[in-house]
């Protein structure tokens, strides 16, 4: 029932709101009683509030709702009292704005459902319309175009005229057309300006707005369809720049999961199945390096992934190193063997975490510079994403650096090319052998580090990157880094084109049966490495 | 994928002597003060404690204990203590029906609760059918089902799916729907069933969207954005999501990421409850919804009541509860209610005494078991909130009878479970005969 009554209230709201705000404040009785509504825990009466407060022209209103938008607004349902907790702390009597002491043991905060945080984003628009902050009234221009009541038209145009920020201007005019779009005595002249700045937007919500009209006059619907066809034409443009993107961050995803891999199975010959557990393991760091920062330094939470990245790898590089000197170097040169002794060690490990932490979900928060997303030209890059791929390029050119110029770098490849010269020529080769198996293992708990940023962190996280893992190294050419970060960026891209035509689980089906049929053609990979240490 | 299949089957041997190390811990710690084994009655607890579904099956294998602990404290049943015997089916389907047998045969349970996937659950159907035993299954599935040796205490699709429906298409005015889910059997079966019921209610099939992704999917972009594309044809358009598991944590994570808010395109989901949330950060979540016959944040005497106990018994004071805990709680005490009743846990007395038992739920009424072996549950619509809970902002008015068979799909309309007058689970009103589709 009062779904129907909203539509007609908000619009009641936002025009009292201009007449009020233009002539008297509204009774103060008045306002009292509307914010005393707030205290009745009924979503009915808490809208009926929002619309009192909104147009009461007080000053206590903007920070009434302000509040209720982010959880801070409480009421006391007994004595209905109403209390504003303001954002340094303070406590204040929302219905007088006198300081309180303490909020009353039985206040709760004001709840909210998806139709009243719509109805408080459009009136806290309306508020900030005037606000002295250009990003502010940008979000304010913002829920007025998602919202476009013909109400808000007045106030829109007087915020237009005295606006001199160009971007604001802007986004007034589009708010501005979006109303008079919508309004239903606009002639057709305004209407096909107002569908050309909507062209000129060219973006999705544009895209909503024009394909939601109806029953126009045949000029206008004309001009309608021919900036739907304009905008969608750019959009399928848009739509493949945001393919390549996302096969490019699920490349790097498979190139970080599979780089450790590369190491102990592409350049040592390992065939181990429990290099997911060492990525599991680098994810588990992270979280006890979280945990740690939440109870004892909060402050640093934002860069508790940077400690985490070299904890990890020592972790991880640590359990790679024990796991070879205990077990793997007694099978080496008995792949099948080595098989099924790694494959058992990732059920103990994954047995071990969960025992140790509990089988259920932990939480690793996302620091402040990794969440969200940005806007570039149509598409949008979430930070993490973009992160991640920076991460896995800068971890991929350090690993190729330190391989081609140190000394432990120019021993691994001796001893995986010919180990028994690489023996008469002085080298340790069963350290070697440790310190190469530790390298891989602890790249691969760098791996988790990021991985947890976008993935479950449960015992279970290893096992969903251990088959692709292999299929990037084997793909990519055994024992070649580079094979592997063209494999890797291959099958991201072509997984990510087919996803929106083939749909996830027959692409995914696709993606296999063509791996199977290059490996058939090719056997030894994209890249594959050419001389003696081949046949070895 | 085969591949996952073979590896769980090698590896069998070494979960098995781990499943075996956790059991006996676990038994030394729950019945320290049981007597000798004579004068207990045995009740079989059969949830994964390994592999992928331990994640959520852990919790219900812990609630269970918990359960019998306090029926114990107050004097068993029938003047006997009650001892749990716990076995791990480690994510296995095939696992599952050879421990459901050695828990009947050999350790000779008077019942057994047990079972989260559908496919568990028809994996040891057989078994129960031929040992003759009870079942008690606690998770809400996709119908289609009615045996006499199951008792469903989870909810029905007319318990879950279709109200939340009809709550975004009443309350929140959706015109354009995504059903997004895992590629399995309750996925698929409850997204036919919303289909027919969306279709009845008169939605364009161009306004409905169907799309299925892999068990523990992790890359969600190309599938959030499609989402964000579809929504925005200038109609209010919503989610259901019936995503399994692990695969929606990062789900969640991209719709936050890419700015997808409730307030524009809401997602109610069928599979993610306070356990799920507990993994992750929600206040981007904020307004997202659920669907279930509970929620941990209903305040009732009884309910909380329950949280404090549980928290005291796991020693956890942050540990929550969850929908298919509360349908065990039903179950459990629905059972001692039957056994009772008739005196005995001879399995045909108690099958035939559990219709028309009724005991408490945690949420303010009293449910009772049907002769279809399901329950009377009430719904919820809760929003998420932005500490991991969820605030109601729907209910049923009253309870909701759960239906076996769904009204909206052809092969199922006219049948019906019955296994009190008709001693039949797929009894077909328009013939007048017992059997049909699904026997």
């Amino acid at each position: 029932m009062v779904a129907q009554v909203s539509g007609r209230f908000r619009a009641l709201v936002l025009s009292a709101f201009l007449v009020v705000s233009l002539s008297l404040p509204a009774l103060a009785g008045d306002f009292e009683d509307g914010v005393a509504k707030f205290a009745n825990d009924e979503f009915s009466d808490t809208e009926e509030a929002i619309g009192i407060v909104a147009t009461s022209g007080n000053p206590l209103a903007f920070p009434i709702i302000s509040a209720l938008q982010d959880g801070r607004l409480s009421a006391d349902p007994d004595i209905k009292k109403v209390y504003i907790t303001r954002e340094d702390g303070k406590i204040i009597d929302a219905a007088t704005g006198g300081v309180v002491d303490k909020l009353p043991d039985n206040a709760a905060a004001v709840r909210l459902n998806n139709r009243l945080r719509r109805t408080v984003a459009a009136a806290l628009g309306s508020l900030t319309l005037t606000s002295p902050d250009p990003a502010k009234r940008i979000a304010a221009a913002q829920s007025v175009f998602k919202s476009h009541e013909e109400n808000a038209l007045p106030a829109i145009n007087s915020a237009l005229a005295n606006e001199t920020n160009r971007a604001v201007r802007s986004a007034f005019a589009e708010a501005r057309a979006a109303v008079v779009l919508y309004k239903s005595d606009t002639s057709d002249a305004e209407k096909l300006d107002a569908i050309a700045t909507l062209r000129a937007r060219g973006d999705q919500e544009a895209l909503a707005l024009l394909t939601g009209l109806s029953d126009q006059p045949p000029l206008v619907a004309r001009a309608a369809a021919s900036a739907i066809s304009s905008i969608q034409g750019t959009l399928a443009i848009w739509s493949a720049v945001q393919n390549a993107w996302y096969g490019l961050s699920l490349g790097s995803v498979l190139l970080l999961a599979a780089i450790g891999l590369a190491i102990t199975f592409g350049v040592m010959g390992v065939i181990n199945m429990a290099h997911g557990e060492m990525v599991m393991l680098g994810a588990y760091t992270t979280f006890v390096v979280q945990e740690i920062i939440r109870t004892s330094y909060p402050g640093l939470f934002d860069y508790s992934l940077l400690m985490a990245v070299p904890l990890a790898f020592i972790v991880a590089g640590a359990v790679g190193v024990l796991i070879e000197r205990t077990i793997i170097r007694f099978l080496y040169g008995r792949p099948l063997e080595t098989l099924l002794a790694t494959w058992g060690l990732s059920l103990v490990l994954q047995q071990a975490v969960r025992t140790a932490f509990g089988p259920t979900n932990r939480e690793v928060g996302n620091p402040t510079w990794m969440s969200g997303a940005f806007e570039l030209g149509q598409i949008t890059i979430t930070y993490n994403r973009l992160w991640i791929l920076c991460f896995t390029m800068a971890v991929f050119a350090i690993l190729l650096a330190m391989l081609r110029y140190t000394a432990l770098g120019l021993e691994m490849r001796a001893v995986t090319q010919n180990r028994r010269m690489a023996a008469s020529m002085g080298i340790a080769t069963s350290r070697v052998d440790a310190l190469t198996f530790g390298l891989g293992s602890g790249i691969a708990g760098i791996a988790g580090v990021a991985l947890s940023q976008i993935d479950n962190v449960s015992p279970n996280l290893g096992q969903s990157y251990i088959i692709d893992s292999f299929m990037v190294v084997v793909f990519g050419g055994v024992g070649n880094l580079w094979g592997t970060l063209v494999g890797a960026f291959t099958l991201g891209i072509a997984n990510k084109f087919l996803e929106p035509v083939a749909g996830a689980v027959l692409g995914k089906i696709a993606i296999l049966v063509l791996i199977i049929l290059f490996i058939q053609k090719r056997p030894r990979g994209l890249f594959a490495l050419k001389g003696r240490a081949v046949e070895a | 994928m085969p591949m996952h299949l073979t590896r769980d089957r090698a590896g069998l041997s070494r979960r098995r002597w781990l499943a075996a190390t956790a059991g006996l811990v676990l038994g030394l710690t729950a019945f320290s003060n049981a007597k000798a084994a004579d004068d207990t009655i045995k009740v079989g607890v059969l949830h994964s404690l390994s592999g992928t579904m331990a994640i959520s099956e852990t919790t219900l294998k812990d609630t269970i204990l918990f359960l019998i602990d306090e029926q114990n404290k107050k004097g068993g049943v029938l003047g006997k203590k009650l001892e749990a015997v716990v076995v791990d089916p480690a994510s296995n389907w095939p696992l599952f029906a050879e421990k459901a047998r050695e828990l009947i045969t050999k350790d000779k349970v008077a019942v057994v609760f047990g079972c989260w996937t559908s496919v568990s659950r028809k994996s040891v159907l057989p078994v129960f059918k031929e040992l003759n035993s009870i079942l008690f299954y606690p998770v809400q599935y996709e119908g289609e089902e009615s045996e006499r040796n199951v008792f469903y205490t989870g909810a029905a699709p007319n318990q879950q799916a279709i109200p939340a429906v009809d709550y975004l298409m009443k309350d929140e005015k959706v015109k354009r729907w995504v059903l997004e889910g895992t590629d399995y059997v309750y996925p698929r079966t409850t997204n036919k069933i919303l289909e027919a019921y969306l279709k009845s209610k008169g939605v364009a099939p161009d306004d409905i969207m169907i799309n299925y992704t892999p068990f523990g999917f992790s890359d969600w972009q190309t599938e959030v954005s499609r989402i964000k594309t579809f929504g925005s044809a200038g109609k209010k358009t919503a989610v259901v999501s019936t995503i399994n598991g692990d695969a929606n944590v990062p789900f969640y994570k991209e719709l936050g990421n890419q700015g997808i808010k409730a307030t524009d395109i809401p997602v109610v989901a069928f599979s993610v409850g306070e356990e799920e949330l507990a993994g992750i950060d929600t206040k981007p979540l904020v307004g997202h919804l659920a669907a279930w016959n509970y929620f941990e944040s209903i305040k009732t005497p009884a309910n909380e009541k329950f949280i404090k106990e549980w928290q005291a018994y796991t020693k956890n004071p942050k540990r929550v509860t969850n929908d298919p805990m509360e349908a065990h709680y039903i179950g459990f005490n629905m059972w001692v209610k039957a056994v009772e009743k008739v005196k005995s846990t001879d399995p045909d007395k108690v099958i035939d005494a559990l219709p028309g038992i009724e005991a408490p739920n945690l949420t303010g009424g009293v449910s009772k078991m049907l002769p279809n072996h399901h329950i009377t549950k009430p719904v919820f619509i809760g929003e998420i909130k932005g500490n991991g809970q969820f605030d109601v902002v729907w209910k049923t008015p009253g309870l909701v009878a759960g239906d076996a068979w769904s009204k909206e799909l052809e092969g199922s309309k006219d049948l019906i479970g019955d296994w009190v007058g008709k001693k039949c689970g797929n009894y077909n009103t328009k013939t007048n005969k017992c059997g049909g589709q699904g026997s």
